[in-house]
C-alpha cells in the first residue's frame, strides 16, 4: 500500500519527518503550550492565595482556580505534549509514515473539544470539585463529558501510535529492534491505555449520575478506580520523560545506553508494576485490607522503584561514558563540569533528572509507605511531592525537549537564546525551593486545597506553628519566581515558533530513507568490562541512596512517636 | 549505537552487564527488599498501624450511635453552638461525625488509655487531620472506620478537615482533649 506523503530530512539533526506526522506533532505541541499558559496564569491565583500575607482570591474563586489549574496542567498540558512525543517516537525515530493521519486528526479534535468543554464547565463556577472530583460531590455534567471526550481522543492517539509501529515493521523502515526511546514510548502508551480505560470506567457512570440516570456511585469504589486513572496518568509521564532523557543523552552527547538489556528491562518492570502505585492514595482509607495496601503500594516489592533507580544510574552513566570517550577523563567529575551547561536542552534535562530523583522520588517512596502515609496524607506535602515529579520531572523535561524541537521540528531559529539559556535554571531551581518549602509545611501538617489556614473567626480555630506560616510565605515567593520562569519559556517558544527566523527545511523526498543498521561499535564490544565505566555517576548514585535511606528512617522515627493506632 | 537508533547489536539481550550496573542493581534490589519488609516488620512490632476494621453504615444509623454516646457521657458544652464535650470511659466505642462543615462532638480522652474511635462522613469525603500530632485519615461517606487509638500525650488537639469538601471546607475544624 502506498500513501501520498512526503518525508523531510532535517539538515540540523538528520531526523526524518513525515509530513502528516510533522503537522500533528506541531499542533499537539502548540496546544499543549497553550494549556501550559492557561495553567500558569491560574497558578498565580493559587500561590498568591496560599501565601498567607497576600491571601488574594475569594474562597469560591480560589477553589475554582485550583480545580482548573490542576486539570489544565496535569491532564491537558502534559497529555497533548505526550501525544506529540508518541508520534515523534514512532514516525520520526522509525522513519515511517504515521498510520491513519485522518483518525489522528479526529483524535486531536476530540481532545481539544474535551479540553474546552471541561474548562468552560469549570470557569462557569459550578464544577469546583478539584481534579479528583470525588463523589458524592458533583460537578456539572459537562465537566465529566469534557474529560470523557478528551480521554477517548487520547486513547485513539495511543492506537495511532501502535498502528504506526505496525506500519514501520511492515514497510521495513528499520531493522532489528526498535530504538530504546521508542521502547520507552511504547511503555508510556501501554500505561496510557490502562490509565484512560480506568478513567472511562469511573467517569462514565459518574457522568450518568450527573444527568440523573444512575442514583449512586460508591464513594470508595470511585476513589479506588479514579486513582487508577489519576495516579497512572503520572506514570505515563514518568515513562515518557525518562524516554526523553535517554533521547537527550543521545542527542547532546551521542551517548549510547550503557546496556540495552538493563534499560529495556527497567522499562519492562514499569509495564508490569508501575500502575499498582494508585494504591498510594488509598493508604489512609477505610475498608481496604492491609495486604492489598502493602503489595500494591510497593509496586509488588518495589520493583518499579528498582527500575527507576536503574534509569537513575544508566542515564547519567551513559552521558559520563560518552564524555570520557571524548577525553573528559580527569578525576571523577570532569565529564560533568565540561557538560554543555549553556544548552537549555541538556541543562533542563539534568536539572529535571536530579530534582525528580532527590525531591520527587525519595519523597514519593516515603509517602507511599503504608504506615508512613499517615504522616502526610492530604497535607500540602503531597502537592510538594508531585510538583517535584510532574513539574521538575515532566514539565521541565518537556520544556528542554521543546528547545531542541524549535529548530528541528518547527524550523525556526530561537529568539532570545540568552533567555532560553537561563530559563531551566530559573524555573528548575525555584521549583526545587518551592517543593522543599511546600513539603516542609506539609511535615508541619498544613492542609492541601485549603483557602484559609488561619481559620479566621472560628471559635475552634487551630493555630499553626509560626514555621508553617513562614514556609507558606516562601511557597508564595518561590511560586511567583517559578511562574516567571515558566513565562519565559512560553515567551521564547511562542515567539520563536511564530516570529523566529525561518531555517532551511532540508531535503524533501516522496519516499522514506530507511534506517541502515549501524556497525557494532568498538565500545559495544567491550561490554562486561571488569572496570567501572562511569565511576562519577556511581558516586552520585551512592550519595542519592544514602540520602534516601536517611530520609526514609527519619520518617519511621517520627511515626514511632505518634499516638498508638491499631 | 544510540538510544534513538535501533540497537546495532542484534542480539543486544545477550550482552553481559557492565560491573557498574550489576553492582548498582544488586544494591538497589537489597534496598527495595528492606523497604518492603520494613512495612511488614512494623505490622508485627510497630505501634502505629491503621486499622482496616470497616462497616457499611448510613447517616441515620451512625448519628443514632453518636447521639447515644453523647447522651451518656457529656460533661459540658463549649462554644456558642454548644458542642458537647464527651468524656467516655476507657475502652469504649467513641464516635465522631464529619459533616459539612464541622466535626461533632468534642471528645475528651485520657492519656495512655485505648478507645475504639468510629469515623464516618454524613455527606462528602472529609479528612481527619489531628494537629499538631499530624495523624491524617481519610473519612469516606457510607463507611464506618473503626480505629483503636491510644493518645500518648495530653493537651488540646485540633481536627482539621484536609479533604476538600466544598465552599466551607476551610471552616471545618474540630477539637479533641486528652487529659
Amino acid at each position: 500500500m502506498t500513501v501520498q506523503t512526503t518525508y523531510r530530512t532535517c539538515p540540523r539533526s538528520g531526523l526524518q519527518f513525515e509530513k502528516q506526522a510533522e503537522a500533528l506533532m506541531k499542533i499537539n505541541a502548540v496546544t499543549a503550550v497553550v494549556a501550559l499558559l492557561v495553567g500558569g496564569l491560574l497558578a498565580i491565583g493559587v500561590v498568591l492565595t496560599r501565601w498567607p500575607a497576600v491571601h488574594w482570591l475569594a474562597a469560591d474563586t480560589f477553589y475554582m482556580v485550583l480545580t482548573a489549574h490542576g486539570i489544565d496542567m496535569l491532564i491537558f498540558w502534559i497529555i497533548f505534549f505526550e501525544v506529540a512525543v508518541l508520534y515523534f517516537a514512532s514516525s520520526t525515530l522509525l522513519r515511517c509514515r504515521l498510520a491513519t493521519p485522518k483518525i489522528a486528526w479526529a483524535a486531536y479534535a476530540l481532545m481539544l473539544i474535551g479540553a474546552i468543554v471541561n474548562n468552560v464547565s469549570v470557569f462557569q463556577g459550578s464544577s469546583s470539585v478539584m481534579m479528583t472530583s470525588y463523589v458524592p460531590m458533583m460537578a456539572h455534567w459537562s465537566f465529566y463529558l469534557g474529560l470523557i471526550l478528551f480521554a477517548v481522543g487520547a486513547l485513539i492517539a495511543c492506537f495511532v501510535f501502535f498502528g504506526t509501529l505496525v506500519v514501520a515493521k511492515r514497510e521495513k523502515t528499520y531493522q532489528g529492534s526498535v530504538p530504546l526511546v521508542t521502547f520507552g514510548a511504547i511503555t508510556a502508551a501501554i500505561i496510557a491505555v490502562f490509565t484512560i480505560s480506568s478513567g472511562a470506567i469511573i467517569l462514565i457512570p459518574t457522568f450518568l449520575m450527573s444527568i440523573g440516570l444512575i442514583n449512586e456511585v460508591d464513594p470508595l469504589i470511585y476513589r479506588t478506580i479514579w486513582w487508577a486513572f489519576g495516579h497512572s496518568s503520572q506514570q505515563i509521564n514518568v515513562a515518557a520523560h525518562i524516554s526523553i532523557w535517554y533521547a537527550v543523552a543521545a542527542i547532546a552527547f551521542g551517548a549510547k545506553p550503557m546496556s540495552e538489556r538493563v534499560s529495556r528491562g527497567a522499562f519492562l518492570l514499569y509495564i508490569l508494576f508501575l500502575q499498582l502505585a494508585s494504591a498510594h492514595h488509598l493508604l489512609a482509607d477505610p475498608g481496604i485490607s492491609t495486604e492489598w495496601k502493602v503489595v500494591n503500594t510497593s509496586y509488588f516489592m518495589y520493583f518499579a522503584v528498582l527500575a527507576s533507580m536503574i534509569h537513575a544510574l544508566s542515564i547519567p552513566g551513559a552521558m559520563e561514558v560518552a564524555q570520557r570517550a571524548r577525553g573528559y577523563n580527569k578525576g571523577l567529575f570532569e565529564w560533568l563540569r565540561k557538560a554543555p551547561w549553556g544548552n537549555p536542552t541538556f541543562s533542563g534535562v539534568f536539572i529535571a533528572l536530579v530534582g525528580f530523583g532527590f525531591l520527587g522520588g525519595i519523597t514519593g517512596v516515603m509517602m507511599g509507605t503504608e504506615q508512613l502515609n499517615l504522616l502526610i496524607h492530604n497535607t500540602i506535602y503531597v502537592p510538594g511531592h508531585f510538583h517535584a515529579t510532574v513539574v521538575i520531572g515532566t514539565t521541565l523535561t518537556f520544556m528542554a525537549l521543546t528547545y531542541f524541537l524549535i529548530p528541528v521540528l518547527f524550523q525556526r531559529e530561537m529568539i532570545a537564546p540568552g533567555l532560553a539559556k537561563i530559563q531551566p535554571y530559573l524555573f528548575g531551581f525555584s521549583m526545587y525551593f518551592f517543593c522543599l518549602v511546600m513539603m516542609g509545611a506539609g511535615t508541619l501538617g498544613v492542609s492541601r486545597r485549603h483557602w484559609d489556614m488561619a481559620f479566621s473567626g472560628h471559635a475552634l480555630a487551630y493555630e499553626w506553628p509560626g514555621a508553617a506560616y513562614l514556609m507558606m510565605g516562601l511557597v508564595g515567593i518561590s511560586g511567583i519566581v517559578a511562574i516567571a520562569g515558566g513565562a519565559i519559556f512560553v515567551y521564547v517558544t511562542v515567539m520563536s515558533v511564530f516570529f523566529g527566523k525561518k531555517l532551511d527545511a532540508g531535503v524533501v523526498s516522496p519516499k522514506f530513507t530507511p534506517l541502515m543498521p549501524a556497525a557494532p561499535t568498538a565500545a559495544a564490544q567491550t561490554y562486561g568490562s571488569a572496570g567501572f565505566v562511569a565511576p562519577g555517576t556511581f558516586v552520585l548514585a551512592v550519595f542519592f541512596l544514602v540520602t534516601f535511606v536517611l530520609y526514609y528512617f527519619v520518617n519511621w522515627k517520627y511515626l514511632g512517636q505518634l499516638w498508638g493506632l491499631s | 549505537m544510540s538510544a534513538i537508533l535501533p540497537p546495532s547489536e542484534r542480539l543486544w539481550w545477550k550482552h553481559p552487564l557492565d560491573r557498574l550496573e550489576a553492582v548498582w542493581i544488586g544494591i538497589a534490589f537489597v534496598w527495595c527488599m528492606v523497604m518492603f519488609f520494613m512495612m511488614v516488620f512494623w505490622h508485627v512490632y510497630g505501634k502505629q498501624n491503621l486499622s482496616t476494621e470497616t462497616y457499611k453504615t448510613t447517616p441515620d444509623k451512625f448519628s443514632a450511635a453518636a447521639q447515644a454516646m453523647v447522651d451518656k457521657y457529656t460533661v459540658r458544652t463549649e462554644t456558642e453552638q454548644n458542642i458537647p464535650v464527651v468524656a467516655p470511659p476507657e475502652g469504649t466505642d467513641v464516635y465522631m461525625i464529619a459533616r459539612l462543615w464541622n466535626f461533632w462532638p468534642i471528645l475528651e480522652l485520657q492519656k495512655g488509655k485505648t478507645y475504639k474511635l468510629h469515623l464516618t462522613s454524613m455527606d462528602y469525603n472529609h479528612g481527619f487531620s489531628l494537629q499538631p500530632t499530624n495523624i491524617n485519615i481519610q473519612v469516606v461517606p457510607g463507611y464506618e472506620h473503626v480505629i483503636k487509638v491510644t493518645p500518648n500525650e495530653s493537651g488540646t488537639f485540633s481536627i482539621v478537615c484536609n479533604e476538600y469538601c466544598g465552599i466551607g471546607h476551610h471552616e471545618m475544624v474540630g477539637r479533641m482533649y486528652v487529659k
